[in-house]
Formats: structure tokens, C-alpha cells, sequence
């Protein structure tokens, strides 16, 4: 183990000197080339503050969604259709109709809730933060890190991103980060393994 | 990390040339780093199930020719069926020494295949790891590191305890990562019990290192070839051979009243009186629903109680022990630093007796399917007065030290003190704008930060006070909705492995909240940093 307790001095919460991706840095390019610029926080003042400097998402994210959203909307649409007006079940509007519904609004935020996904490198630990009604920050240090997994399906590869999921030994812990670029999810991870080798600990 | 084994085979004699694998002071003989068989009657407890039900299934269909047999002139059944029998085909063909033949081929095949299988299950122990090695065609190798071991359990089914045996399970972390080694004769079990316990402790070190400055290198390797059995003899008496008392006796008076005034007692009278109500508003007959929901309530509370009944919890070398279950025994041993959270509870039916409960999170490394003992897996005190639980704290928090004591019990178990203007209360809580959020338990729902871990305390009906390590807490939340961020409060969420400790707190100010989240990730970095219990004797020692 080579990092000693004292590297955590209260000082590393501080936004910009203790960063692992100390701007400038080859990792911070990568990590910050084509996303959003601009973290949307909820717009009460007594929101959760968010301080320091936030990595942020690729908009390619959105249009992947929308997509995919949109091909279940209009499959789900269809399939209501036929069975309302060739087989004359009027109940299916029910079900279908919830359905919608969801998937519309789901649409509707998509473009605001995917600004507000961001995750910070600190000297010791990640931060990840999402969503605007309902914010929640955690923070995994990079030493409970059992595995990190790239994922992208057929969708994401024709777009270029990537989605980057942390596992720790907690269930709940659920740190997705969806919409990273190929070469920053690659990028994030390859750091992420290395600093969790220098602080790796039992469990 | 450094190959320890080696370490200690090349420290206690330089010149011979120990096997890299075998271990160097032994006192079962099954953890000399040789493959060793399980018990001889392994296979009879295994297939034991699987012959009662086949014996279950002839006997049934046998059922009215035993009856004849033995009450021919009674009762008079007519077993000439539409289709015939197959045993009447037997005897009218004068089939018997072939039908007695192909039984005892059945028999003796099936015996073989149980005989096979246990000739095929062989287990190791080294300095590193547990091995086990099964099956016949399908073989399956499995070795687990000792140094990720989280607890070692040791389970004595009645049968099983009937005929001096036991099984042992060594706790691995991760879904389906135990090693079974079923079944070990009892005193086998609980030397390799300790054995495990003390190799993963990683104090096997210090005492090579001990034996080469008392100068017997040579004949401590001689011992371990010859036989482990001896080695006990010149180590002299082992440090848990003699039985630690329990710290904590339950009179089984208060337990079996403890499991009838749970909650799940309020429950049974709520739908008892919904019930009654329901058969006098409707009809009568929703009343006979109310006998299985007895029987049902009735085994629940005689499969708790008796699984509670012989408690005890003592201080080992290798960690806590914990042992309970009045039919099946269940032995824990549960090393330091395996502990993820602890939760202390009251249901409120407890509070005038002050009965309070423990129960923890940890890595039970089980199947999810395997519900054996699931019951009772996350409890560490079923009952217990104020004294108890801190004496059962203070085996799983060694470290406690006395002020800590007072901020779990005086303030976290009983808080907030209210009348007594001398003594203010640590925790954070509610603040009166978000009363209405918390509107019986806004004075007491709080969190402490403390250098070590991160106190929850919250509950007036049902008080609870949970406490998260730092260096097992995995990940930390902060969280707002958009009902908290009108009143400007926000809730604080430690991620540990999964179990029933919920290690959740709402409804506190924002700003504080969020203080304690970035103070709360820095300890917890700080911690696991300090924290060496993977290894949790090599140090002390050493």
C-alpha cells in the first residue's frame, strides 16, 4: 500500500489543486473532448452546491436515447393501433396509453436530465452526480473498486459512446455513467484501474 | 504481497527444503498441505435424504400389502387391481431371486456412486489457501485465498451431531464463494476451524519467528512431517483449546417473550381483530383463515425461537464466536474487520422490558438460493439488556473507547437526553423547519460523524441506532427530492455490502449533510488506508 493516511488532508475537497485530472492533463482532454460544457443544477438555492470542476457528458448520449426511446414509442404505438382497429380491443388503449405517457416525458427531460450527469476526479475518490429533481451525489474512493465495465451496444458503437459502470462490493452503490466517448470511457478506465491499484484495500 | 509460507518455511530452517506449499506448524491433521478425504460417512449423511425419500416412495406403494401382511384376517383388500401388480407378477412367475438380485444391484450401485464421489472429494489447506476438489466426471476444483476470508461457520444438523460430525463452511466473499467441506468429524472441524482462522490471521509469522528464537527450528519441522497430531504437544496448550465463556447469557424465559412481543405480534393481532371485523361485517367464514395464519405464525415463532435457543457470543483469537441453534448448532466465528454495519434496535413492545436487539451486515458469501440458516445470519444478539449490548459492541468494536461508548449508548440507544441542560446532544438532527417531515422522530433522527464511523441514529417507535465503519463503508450518497429541497434538507445514504442494516438517514439540514458526505468520504478513505485487518494478526505480532 503506498499511500499514507495523510495524503487525505481536509484540503482535498478544495475544486482545482487536488483534482487527479489536473487540467491540461492528457486524461482531461480526452475526458472533456465533445461534451456538454454546462452542468444544470435544480434552481433553488437550496439545492445540494456543487463545487469544483465536473467532467461532463457527450450529447451524442441524448440522440441515442431519443432513438432508442422513440423506436419502443412508435412500436408500442403500432402494436396499440392494430390490436384497437384490426382485432377491436379498446382496452389495449389503456396500457398503451400509460405507456406513452412515460415515454413522452421521459423524452421531454431527456436533453435538461442528461446535463445534469457529471463525475469529478478528487485526489482519492469519484464523485458522480446526477439528476435535477431528485440529486444525488456519491462518492466511491478509488480503492473499493472491484471492477469497472465498459459496456456499448449497437446503437452507442454507431454513435461512438460509451457507458462506464463502477462495481464496489455494495449493490447500492450503482455508479452508471452512460455517454462517455469511446476514447474517454477507455481513458477513464485505464486511470481508474491505476489509481486503484496504488490504493487497493480488503474489503 | 510477499509469499508468507515461504517467508516462514525459509526463516524457521534455511538449509532442508520445505514443500513450498505445506504449512509449517499444524495442529490438524488435515491442514498439513496434503490432499485429504472427508469423513468416511460422509456419503451416508449426504445420500441420507435421498434414501429416505426412495425408502418413503416403496413404502407408500407398498402400504396395503404390509397391511395384510401383518393383519391378513382384518382387513381385507382386494389388490388384484384392473392392471395387476408388479409384485404379484413376481411371485406368480417365480421371479423373486431376480427381483431381490436387481434391488441389491440397485443398491450397491448407488452405494458406489456415493463411495466414488467421496473417494473424489478431497479437500487441502495451505498457508494460502482452502482447496477442495469434487465430483467424478465433472470435476470441480475450487480454492479460495485465506486472506479473503470472512468467517469460517460450523454447522451441526441433528443427524449429523448424532453421529460426531459437522460441516464447515469457510466464508468467501462475493454471491456463492463459500467452500463446504461437509462433512469433518467434530474434533477434525474444529481444528481446521482454527487452523484457517489462524493462518488467515497471518500470525503463523510471528510464530515461526517465535520457535527460531527459542531455537527448536529443526525439530517443529520434524513434527510437521511426522505428524501434526504432536505438534500440540510441544506447542503446549492452544491459546482457544480451552472454551471461552459466553460474554452474554439469555434466559430462554426472555427469549421466547422477546420473539412474542416482536413487531410481528402486532401484526398478528391487527389481522386477527381485521379478521374478526371482517366475519361480522361479512361473512362468518373469513374466520376460518385465521387457523392457517396461526399455524403459520406458530412455526415461524418455534423455528426463531429454537434457532435462538444456546446463545452464545465469546472472544477468540481468530475474532467473535457466535453459536446458537438448539437443534442445528451453528458454530460462527467472525474475524475482526468483517463487520460492514451494525445496527442496534428496540421494537417499541421491548422498551418497557429494555430489550434491545444487534444485528449486522456482512458477507455471507451464500448462493442466493441457499436459504439454510438465512434466518439468523445477520444476528448477532437476539435479546439483550443495555450491559449486553455493550459487551457483544465491544467484542465487534474493539476499539471502542469510552466516550464513543457513551455517544452510542447514552445519546444513540436513549437520545436525545431532554430535560438535563448540562448534557448536549452530539448528533446533528431535524431541524424544527422540517418537523412536520419527521413529526415523531424529528428530535432524535440524527447522524455523528466519528473519526472511525459514521453513527445513524433515528426511530422513537422503533429506536435504531446504526453504525457504519468508515473502513468497510464502500461508497456514500447524498441525496434531495424536490419535497426536502423546499424545506432545505437533504438525506445521507452509506453503501455496504448487502444485508438487512439499512444505512440510510433523511431529513437533515442541507448544508450539514453535505459537510458530513465530503467529511465522510475523506474518513473513509483515511480508514481503509489504516486499516489492516485483512491480515489482522501479522502486525500485531510480528
Amino acid at each position: 500500500m503506498t499511500n499514507s493516511p495523510d495524503q487525505t488532508s481536509p484540503a482535498s475537497d478544495s475544486p482545482t489543486t487536488t483534482d487527479l485530472d489536473a487540467a491540461g492533463s492528457p486524461t482531461d482532454a480526452a475526458l472533456d473532448d465533445g461534451t456538454f460544457t454546462e452542468l444544470i443544477e435544480p434552481r433553488s438555492d437550496k439545492r445540494l452546491p456543487i463545487d469544483g470542476r465536473w467532467h461532463q457528458i457527450s450529447p451524442k448520449y441524448v440522440t441515442v436515447q431519443v432513438i432508442s426511446t422513440g423506436a419502443v414509442l412508435v412500436l408500442v404505438i403500432a402494436a396499440a393501433l392494430v390490436l384497437a382497429l384490426v382485432l377491436h380491443q379498446a382496452w389495449v388503449w389503456i396500457p398503451a396509453g400509460i405507456a406513452v405517457v412515460i415515454m413522452v416525458w421521459t423524452l421531454a427531460i431527456l436533453p435538461r436530465q442528461a446535463r445534469s450527469i457529471g463525475y469529478r476526479l478528487r485526489d482519492d475518490d469519484l464523485v458522480f452526480r446526477r439528476g435535477i429533481l431528485w440529486q444525488r451525489i456519491v462518492a466511491v474512493p478509488y480503492g473499493r473498486m472491484q471492477l469497472v465495465d465498459i459496456t456499448h451496444g449497437p446503437l452507442d458503437r454507431g454513435f461512438g459512446i460509451a457507458q462506464l459502470k463502477l462495481v464496489t462490493a455494495a449493490a447500492a452503490t450503482g455508479v452508471t455513467i452512460p455517454g462517455l466517448s469511446q476514447q474517454a470511457a477507455e481513458s477513464l478506465r485505464d486511470t481508474l484501474i491505476a489509481v486503484a491499484e496504488t490504493r487497493r484495500t480488503g474489503l | 504481497m510477499t509469499d508468507p509460507t515461504q517467508d516462514a518455511g525459509a526463516a524457521a530452517d534455511p538449509i532442508e527444503i520445505v514443500p513450498p506449499s505445506a504449512v509449517a506448524d499444524v495442529r490438524s491433521p488435515l491442514s498439513d498441505g496434503e490432499w485429504h478425504r472427508l469423513h468416511p460417512l460422509t456419503p451416508v449423511l449426504r445420500g441420507g435424504l435421498f434414501l429416505v425419500v426412495v425408502i418413503g416412495i416403496v413404502i407408500a406403494n407398498l402400504r396395503d400389502r404390509l397391511i395384510e401382511l401383518f393383519l391378513p384376517s382384518e382387513v381385507d383388500v382386494d389388490l388384484s387391481g384392473p392392471e395387476g401388480d408388479a409384485i404379484d407378477f413376481v411371485f406368480a412367475n417365480n421371479l423373486i431371486l431376480w427381483a431381490l438380485l436387481a434391488v441389491l444391484g440397485v443398491l450397491l450401485i448407488v452405494v458406489g456412486l456415493f463411495y466414488l464421489s467421496w473417494r473424489f472429494h478431497t479437500l487441502r489447506i495451505t498457508g494460502d489457501d482452502v482447496e477442495v476438489r469434487s465430483g467424478v466426471l465433472f470435476r470441480s476444483h475450487r480454492r479460495a485465498p485465506l486472506d479473503r476470508v470472512q468467517g469460517v461457520n460450523l454447522t451441526r444438523p441433528m443427524v449429523a451431531r448424532l453421529l460426531g460430525t459437522a460441516k464447515l463452511e469457510v466464508v468467501g466473499a462475493g454471491m456463492d464463494a463459500n467452500v463446504k467441506l461437509e462433512y469433518l468429524s467434530t474434533a477434525n472441524a474444529e481444528a481446521v476451524r482454527s487452523d484457517i482462522l489462524r493462518l488467515a490471521s497471518g500470525r503463523r509469522l510471528a510464530e515461526a519467528q517465535a520457535a527460531e528464537a527459542g531455537g527448536m527450528p529443526r525439530a517443529r519441522a520434524a513434527v510437521g512431517v511426522v505428524g501434526a497430531g504432536l505438534a500440540g504437544l510441544i506447542e503446549g496448550v492452544d491459546a482457544d483449546a480451552d472454551e471461552p465463556a459466553s460474554v452474554v447469557h439469555i434466559p430462554p424465559a426472555r427469549l421466547v417473550a422477546s420473539h412474542l412481543l416482536s413487531s410481528s405480534t402486532i401484526w398478528l393481532i391487527l389481522l386477527i381483530v381485521a379478521l374478526v371485523v371482517g366475519s361480522i361485517v361479512g361473512t362468518p367464514w373469513v374466520l376460518f383463515t385465521l387457523i392457517p395464519t396461526l399455524i403459520g405464525f406458530g412455526t415461524y415463532w418455534f423455528r426463531s425461537i429454537t434457532k435462538s435457543l444456546r446463545y452464545s457470543i465469546a472472544p477468540t483469537p481468530a475474532g467473535v464466536r457466535l453459536t446458537f441453534g438448539l437443534f442445528t448448532t451453528i458454530t460462527e466465528v467472525l474475524p475482526p474487520g468483517r463487520v460492514h454495519a451494525i445496527e442496534i434496535h428496540q421494537p417499541i413492545l421491548w422498551r418497557r422490558f429494555g430489550w434491545w436487539a444487534i444485528r449486522v451486515n456482512r458477507l455471507s458469501g451464500r448462493a442466493a438460493a441457499d436459504t439454510q440458516s438465512l434466518l439468523n445470519s445477520d444476528m448477532v444478539l437476539p435479546v439483550g439488556t443495555r450491559d449486553d449490548v455493550e459487551r457483544v459492541l465491544r467484542l465487534l468494536i474493539p476499539e471502542l473507547s469510552e466516550p464513543q461508548w457513551d455517544e452510542v449508548a447514552t445519546h444513540g440507544m436513549f437520545g436525545p437526553m431532554r430535560g438535563e441542560a448540562d448534557v448536549a446532544d452530539p448528533y446533528t438532527t431535524t431541524p424544527s423547519r422540517a418537523r412536520w417531515l419527521r413529526p415523531l422522530s424529528w428530535r432524535r433522527n440524527g447522524f455523528l460523524l466519528d473519526p472511525d464511523a459514521l453513527l445513524l441514529r433515528h426511530g422513537v417507535l422503533r429506536r435504531a441506532l446504526v453504525i457504519l465503519p468508515l473502513a468497510r463503508l464502500q461508497s456514500v450518497r447524498v441525496s434531495q427530492g424536490p419535497v426536502d429541497r423546499a424545506v432545505g434538507v437533504a438525506g445521507i445514504t452509506g453503501h455496504t455490502v448487502d444485508g438487512l442494516v439499512s444505512g440510510a438517514l433523511g431529513v437533515v439540514d442541507r448544508t450539514a449533510v453535505y459537510d458530513v458526505w465530503q467529511a465522510t468520504a475523506r474518513g473513509m478513505v483515511a480508514a481503509a488506508a489504516a486499516d489492516r485487518s485483512h491480515r489482522w494478526d501479522a502486525e500485531a505480532d510480528a
